[in-house]
């Protein structure tokens, strides 16, 4: 009975959006508040869910249906705030996302700390949609907003010693609570969160810097203010609310890759051939939908990014 | 115990459990089941069906501690609740998740230690609701049901192996139940090794009935 029911509940899950965006805004300004009390005459902060345009690129556009906002905003994955998929959501309030710098610097020549603001400015600004998929085999079809990668690094100038990205996570367990050390936080990732690629990934045209989605600022839970997204690997790849990107000459360490080694891998391209060890990656489940479709090759990506790894065995470099 | 007590405890039982799935029920009609239903689910009937689980194997060690006994002829009723629990675990991952995609399902039991562990406990659970009836019981002699019924000690370890098998690192909540599954196992040990020491020194102290023990 229940079963056969099961596929009623896809189509209408769900808070309305607008009670949905009624409660940010409340937190949002909740959160004004609480600055404006502390530091008076500061700038308003961009409120969450505020419209964010951009053109979308149709040539780094799928064009499956996007997500539903709601799932995209509910359903995360975010260990700052909680292992459980809600916590982002339910926790997301306490990030605050203004005043917020982005510290560029290692083996470039022109190291920099960009504020936030600045950054939205200095670099124009473009919609894609593009399929995530996790590592727990689920995936969402997101329209992302913001700018690719290279184009920041090509204003800091990597030296020629400069080999790899390290991407760095806030650390202040004031705004991530799962940050906090506690009686049961024994065994979980290291703070803060770290990420990386190959220099020749980060500057691929596909990996976008990311201040948006859905034609909004980019909500708190989703890793606001800024965050990668590398659409051809692993969710967990696309680091968020970053306040470090780093190059360097050294594969950099990797929160998952640190935390188990033999799961999570430096690469973590999307590959339906090789499974987690604990868990086939063959098919995956798009939010939103019934069935399993079949996982693709680079998350759908081979045609643009398969060439940046011609011989390698990405069995063992998984 | 009175026959009208008994009835009503057995009644608070089967609403306790079935509180569950009404929940769950309730949520889908409401459309309360995250983005991802399947795995919501899946979830919700695999942690209920280790509760009533352990629920059921907490009874004796009740006793055992506490020397109450009223508690213990709910054994039946709810280990078959949380049989029932895992049937439709199971039936989920099947039907919702799989979509009865056999090859899919046999790669997973064969090459995933936690799909294998997870269809072990359910295995294991089969023999032990088909001989639940007193008919049972009588046909099988109540030594022979004893032993076979000690199946769900290694059903509980298996669940527990299931849970900590397909938890992600930074998670906590499968050491807590794994650590529940080593008490209610720990006090039956603790108890049988108690007793197997009074009756070894019982059968060395004169004028009392008890084994003798030969050798050296």
């Amino acid at each position: 009975m229940l079963i056969r029911h099961a596929p009623r509940f896809l189509s209408s899950e769900i808070t309305p959006e607008r009670l949905y965006l009624d409660r940010r805004t409340f937190l949002a300004g909740a959160g004004a508040l609480l600055l404006g009390a502390a530091d008076a005459g500061a700038a308003p902060a961009a409120p969450q869910g505020a419209p964010l345009k951009a053109a979308r690129n149709d040539a780094f556009s799928l064009k499956d249906a996007p997500t539903k906002l709601e799932s995209a905003t509910t359903y995360n994955n975010f260990y700052e705030f909680g292992v459980n998929k809600d916590d982002p959501a339910r926790l997301a309030g306490t990030l605050k996302p203004r005043p917020w710098t982005l510290k560029v610097d290692g083996l470039v020549a022109k190291p920099k700390t960009f504020d936030i603001d600045e950054l939205l400015r200095a670099f124009p600004l473009e919609e894609r949609v593009y399929s995530l998929r996790c590592v727990e085999a689920w995936s969402m079809v997101i329209p992302w907003i913001g700018f690719p990668l290279q184009a920041l690094l090509k204003r800091v100038e990597p030296t020629s010693q400069a080999k790899y990205v390290a991407f760095t996570t806030l650390l202040d367990p004031e705004q991530f609570p799962a940050q906090r050390k506690g009686l049961f936080s024994l065994g979980g990732l290291d703070w803060p969160y770290t990420e990386g690629l190959r220099l020749d990934e980060a500057m691929h045209p596909l990996t976008l810097l990311t201040v948006g989605m859905y034609g909004q600022v980019l909500p708190n839970q989703n890793g606001a203010p800024i965050r990668v997204v590398i659409p051809w690997k692993y969710g967990f790849k696309s680091a968020k609310s970053l306040v470090r990107i780093s190059l360097v000459a050294d594969q950099p360490k990797t929160a998952w890759n640190v935390a188990a080694s033999s799961e999570y891998g430096f690469y973590s391209n999307v590959n339906p051939e090789v499974s987690h060890p604990r868990w086939s990656q063959a098919t995956e489940r798009r939010i939103g939908e019934l069935r399993r479709r079949p996982t693709l090759m680079f998350n759908g990506y081979a045609d643009q990014v398969a060439s940046l790894y011609t011989g390698m065995d990405l069995k063992k470099l998984y | 115990m009175s026959r009208r007590n008994r009835i009503a405890l057995k009644a608070a039982v089967w609403v306790v459990c079935l509180l569950p799935l009404a929940i769950l029920a309730y949520r889908a009609w409401t459309g309360d089941l995250t983005a991802n239903p399947i795995s919501f689910i899946t979830n919700w009937l695999g942690d209920w069906t280790f509760r009533i689980l352990l629920t059921a194997l907490a009874l004796t060690p009740l006793r055992i501690v506490t020397g109450m006994a009223w508690q213990m002829s709910l054994r039946r009723l709810v280990g078959l609740f949380a049989f029932f629990y895992a049937t439709l675990h199971f039936s989920v991952w099947i039907v919702l998740d799989h979509f009865f995609d056999w090859h899919e399902m046999g790669a997973d039991i064969v090459k995933r230690p936690y799909v294998t562990v997870g269809m072990l406990a359910l295995t294991g659970l089969v023999p032990l609701a088909a001989t639940s009836t007193t008919g049972m019981i009588k046909r099988l002699g109540a030594a022979r049901w004893k032993r076979l019924h000690r199946l769900v000690y290694l059903v509980a370890v298996c669940a527990a192996l299931h849970f900590l098998w397909l938890a992600k690192v930074g998670r906590t909540d499968q050491y807590v139940y794994a650590a529940l599954v080593a008490l209610v196992l720990g006090i039956r040990g603790w108890d049988a090794a108690r007793r197997a020491l009074r009756r070894r020194k019982q059968a060395f102290l004169p004028g009392l009935p008890g084994r003798t023990i030969s050798g050296p």
